[in-house]
């Protein structure tokens, strides 16, 4: 598919967001590149999900070879250019770099990687995977995310007639429309799975699994079938009031924000409920909007939430308010049924203290405290088991799950990690596939 | 992708890439592991009759955070018996008949030759590297670098291998010597097919000023060592490019050494006249690997300046090499900053002021030339004045009468792309040499007052 960059309106509120970690210069990404010690049996490839080798493509930056650097980081990873920008290096590969045992900053591995791929997906650049030969072999994702991506992707340069079912119009996933645009637009995840596209991967957008088509069908037709239906809707709180204008699901949020919403749109006071880094995102999304006013609520201690404690200290000092021990009980309306406010209690180990309520005065409250599992997927594949969170039961080396034919991967095994796990998880799974005998 | 193989006169390497006779090559079991990695080839550590090493036997001259810029060893050739080494050459032919084994070569007297080159071809070697270079210990013992400052008797040592040798004979050059060319000359004229070059730099690394002794430390002792590594790759890429343009040492292909570290480098070699590039402190900083993006960085250059081998890369820069006199005087480059990349820390300013020609000023008044100034009148800032993104008012300006296009500036310069030398159209080509015969200017050499 080319030219997906053109389904995207032009006029998105996500791109009055700055980025945050703008592309290296020539000068400054070999000057970055030069510092890596170049590690033998680096720590730094161990902590990546995807083990690219970054002591090798950091050294064939600093000697100019930078589409050899980028061949080496896509080889183990297909979507490189976006998890150069969206994975939280702090906490992977950057996080156990030899620098920090040593008190000094680690290598800047992420922007590098985006220096590096960047270059690679230019226009007019010669494809780094010229596509081999058609295999005669055919394989089917559910979902056009990033684990479905690496599957297909890998897969189709290998030779496989490899096509993705998508709900939706636009490819990506999560990827596309739920990512900080400060970090990654929605238009720089197109440009990348378009490029992954010219290994010759297909595309069926607007086809539901389980709705417009059946699994069965998928089986019948494909020797194998990948599973990357990523997570479901936002969750609830299930408190009166909820429902109406001016309560909604984080994640949808961010999607009109990133797809939908004009770059005109104003914000007003804004509450965002929950302490994940889905809650952390779009607090520093409203608060770099402009939003008048931005709290995160959250009903335990800064101490018990799950988001990455740098995250949260960036979103302080761009103006995020933490509201900590605030059970959320009811969204109080006037009487035209517009939100007025949030009515918390008092937090005792994350339950409501009786007594305790009062209103956090606000005009949008964005829900962040999960979401849900898409267990319905699946029936639509015999053999195939949930386990009692609702995930997908799959081998998390191989991605196999109880059905032979079916490979699983991506959120819907893990429960929601990062794109890079995906990316492992499909890319895992098409080497299983590929070690089989076609 | 673009081929990569060589054929370095007869001798057939999958790459140019080779190891260079020192540690990395010295063993069966190193080499087999190089080219596992992937190196084309290697010369293996020099054999002679065993030697004994001393303890310690490196030091390094680090530059800010870059360790082993330069590198310096008091180490002698192979410490391991004649016969486990042959043995071990034998066994790497056999099982890697495609990559290229070079046996170097260190020893006296004429048979003391003769019977070790038959025992290197016996053992399956390709060929023949004459180690005239090592600059300590052996020299002592009036081999190694004693024969490469010596042109006579390099000629003769030459030419009796070449009596004896059934394969290529290399001859690997010192650069401690007044002439190169000279060296190259005298190799060519015993009949090399061949010449290595460069082998370490007689050098004294640095003093530990606490004990008195100059390292690497032996003891309460230490001597003279070689010197090598990405310090010394200008000397080395001089030197080879005085052999590939002389007529008479230029007739055999070069095998370039000193300071390869990547690909960029090799082809530097390559682009001067080297067929084949060896590599020793790199490999003994960062171990075999290096080799992969050498191979992977040299074939996508080759790809993207749309060259099909490598041999189409070799000698390229050779001709474009010249005689100072032959340089065109006419041709004038000014720097220009670029305001927004500026950062304003003004080292420009100063190394023009106090190393160069004293053309950057900054501030919004124009400025009095210094009494030496080439132009009358003041130097003429700029209106208005520019405003840096990063470095506000201050951004310097350049007096571009004044500037001499020397490049100090840029070389200063640490924001890449901040300072660019831009060439001043409508000069009128001319040389020094031009001069000359006009009578225009006079011969170097002496005073010529009036
Ligand atoms: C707000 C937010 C911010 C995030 N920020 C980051 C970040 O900064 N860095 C990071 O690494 N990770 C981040 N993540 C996590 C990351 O986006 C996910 O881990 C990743 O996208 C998971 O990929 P996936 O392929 O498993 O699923 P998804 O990206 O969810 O893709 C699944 C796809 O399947 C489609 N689909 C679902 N069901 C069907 C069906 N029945 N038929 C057809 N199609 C179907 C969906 O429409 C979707 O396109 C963030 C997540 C959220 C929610
Ligand atoms: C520790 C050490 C030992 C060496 N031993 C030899 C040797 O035995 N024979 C030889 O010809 N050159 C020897 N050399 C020189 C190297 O082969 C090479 O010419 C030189 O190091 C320059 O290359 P480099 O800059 O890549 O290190 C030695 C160099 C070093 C550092
Ligand atoms: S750990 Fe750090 S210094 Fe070492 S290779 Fe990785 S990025 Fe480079
Ligand atoms: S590098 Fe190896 S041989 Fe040399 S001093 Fe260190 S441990 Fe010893
Ligand atoms: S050296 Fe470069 S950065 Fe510094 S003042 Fe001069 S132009 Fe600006």
């Amino acid at each position: 598919m080319n030219d997906l960059v053109s389904l995207l309106k032009k006029d998105r509120l996500e791109t009055q967001l700055p980025d945050k970690k703008p592309l290296y210069g020539e000068g400054e990404a070999k000057a970055e590149a030069e510092r890596c010690l170049y590690c033998v049996d680096a720590p730094c490839v161990k902590a990546c999900p995807t083990e690219i080798d970054i002591p090798t493509f950091i050294k064939k930056i600093a000697s100019g070879n930078v589409r050899g650097a980028a061949r080496t980081i896509f080889e183990q990873n297909l979507l490189g250019y976006s998890c150069a920008r969206v994975c939280p290096v702090e906490v992977l590969c950057a996080g156990d770099c030899v620098y920090n045992a040593w008190g000094r900053e680690p290598i800047q591995i992420g922007r590098l990687q985006r220096f590096a791929t960047e270059a690679a997906l230019q226009p007019g650049q010669k494809m780094l995977f010229p596509p081999k030969p058609k295999n005669g072999r055919k394989v089917a994702a559910v979902g056009a995310g990033p684990a479905s991506l690496a599957f297909c992707g890998h897969l189709a340069a290998e030779g496989f007639a490899a096509t993705m079912y998508e709900r939706y119009a636009v490819p990506g996933g999560l990827n596309t429309w739920g990512i900080a645009p400060y970090k990654l637009l929605a238009s720089d995840s197109l440009a990348e799975i378009e490029w992954v596209g010219k290994m010759g991967v297909d595309y069926r957008m607007g086809v539901e699994i389980g709705k417009d088509v059946t699994g069965q069908k998928l089986l019948d037709e494909y020797e194998a079938v990948f599973i990357g239906v990523g997570l479901g809707e936002d969750s609830k709180l299930g408190v009166p009031g909820e429902d109406g204008p001016g309560v909604v699901g984080a994640v949808e949020w961010i999607r009109q924000m990133k797809l939908e919403k004009p770059a005109s749109e104003k914000l007003g006071r804004v509450i965002v409920v929950g302490g994940g880094n889905t809650a952390i995102d779009v607090a520093r999304e409203c608060a770099l909007l402009g939003a008048e006013d931005v709290a995160m609520v959250y009903r335990r201690s800064k101490a018990d939430m799950s988001g990455y404690a740098h995250e949260l200290e960036a979103g302080r000092k761009e103006g995020v308010r933490l509201v900590e021990n605030a059970v959320p009980v009811a969204v109080v309306r006037d009487a035209a049924g517009k939100i007025t406010a949030l009515r918390v209690a008092k937090g005792a180990s994350g339950k409501a203290v009786p007594g305790t309520e009062h209103d956090l005065p606000c005009d949008l409250v964005a829900l962040a405290i999960g979401q849900s599992k898409l267990c319905e997927i699946a029936k639509q594949f015999p053999g195939v088991e949930l386990d009692d969170k609702g995930r997908i039961v799959a081998d998390p080396k191989t991605g196999q799950t109880g059905n032979p034919k079916v490979y699983a991967g991506g959120d819907c095994i893990n429960g929601g990690k990062e794109v890079v796990n995906a990316v492992a998880d499909g890319r895992n799974a098409a080497r299983h596939l590929l070690a089989k005998k076609g | 992708m673009a081929d990569l193989s060589i054929d370095f006169c007869g001798i057939k390497s999958p790459n140019p890439f080779w190891l260079a006779s020192a540690p990395p090559a010295n063993s069966g079991e190193q080499v087999m592991r190089a080219f596992d990695a992937g190196w084309g080839g290697a010369v293996w550590k020099t054999l002679g009759d065993p030697i004994m090493n001393v303890s310690s036997r490196f030091a390094a001259v680090d530059l800010g955070t870059y360790k082993m810029m330069g590198l310096n060893n008091i180490e002698l050739i192979t410490d391991r018996p004649l016969s486990v080494n042959l043995k071990e050459i034998y066994e790497v032919k056999k099982r890697y008949p495609k990559n290229v084994v070079i046996a170097s070569l260190m020893t006296e007297t004429r048979d003391d030759w003769r019977v070790l080159i038959k025992k290197c071809e016996d053992a399956g070697a390709d060929g023949l590297e004459l180690n005239f270079g090592c600059p300590h210990g052996m020299c002592e013992r009036g081999m190694g670098s004693s024969v490469g400052q010596e042109p006579k008797l390099l000629t003769e040592i030459t030419s009796w291998t070449k009596e004896f040798a059934k394969t290529p004979v290399l001859v690997k050059l010192t650069p401690n010597t007044g002439d190169i060319v000279e060296a190259g000359q005298a190799a060519v004229a015993g009949g090399c097919d061949g010449i290595s070059l460069i082998n370490t730099i007689k050098s004294i690394i640095g003093i530990d000023l606490d004990a008195m002794v100059p390292y690497p430390k032996v003891g309460k002792q230490s001597t003279n060592g070689g010197y090598c590594g990405p310090a010394v790759k200008p000397i080395a890429l001089h030197m080879v490019a005085a052999l590939a343009r002389d007529a008479q040492a230029g007739k055999v292909p070069i095998s370039g050494i000193g300071g390869v570290s990547n690909w960029r480098d090799a082809a530097e070699f390559i682009a001067l006249g080297s067929t084949s590039v060896q590599v020793c402190t790199a490999v003994m900083h960062y171990g075999y690997r290096i080799v992969e993006d050498m191979i992977d960085g040299l074939s996508e250059f080759l790809d993207a300046k749309g060259m099909k081998s490598v041999s189409e890369l070799r000698g390229k820069a050779v001709g474009a090499y010249e005689e100072w006199g032959d340089l065109d005087l006419g041709h004038k480059i000014v720097a220009k900053i670029d305001k927004d990349k500026c950062i304003g820390c003004q080292l420009c300013v100063t190394a023009c002021h106090d190393g160069a020609h004293q053309c950057i000023f900054t501030g919004a008044e124009d400025r009095d030339r210094p009494p030496q100034a080439h132009h009358p009148g003041k130097a003429k800032a700029p209106t208005p004045l520019p405003l840096g993104k990063h470095a506000g008012d201050r951004v310097p300006w350049v007096d571009e009468p004044e500037c001499v296009g020397c490049n100090l500036c840029q070389l200063v310069c640490p924001v890449s792309g901040c300072i660019s030398m831009e060439e001043v159209p409508g000069g009128k080509r001319e040389t020094w040499n031009d001069r000359v015969r006009e009578g225009r200017d006079k011969l170097p050499g002496g005073i010529h007052e009036g």
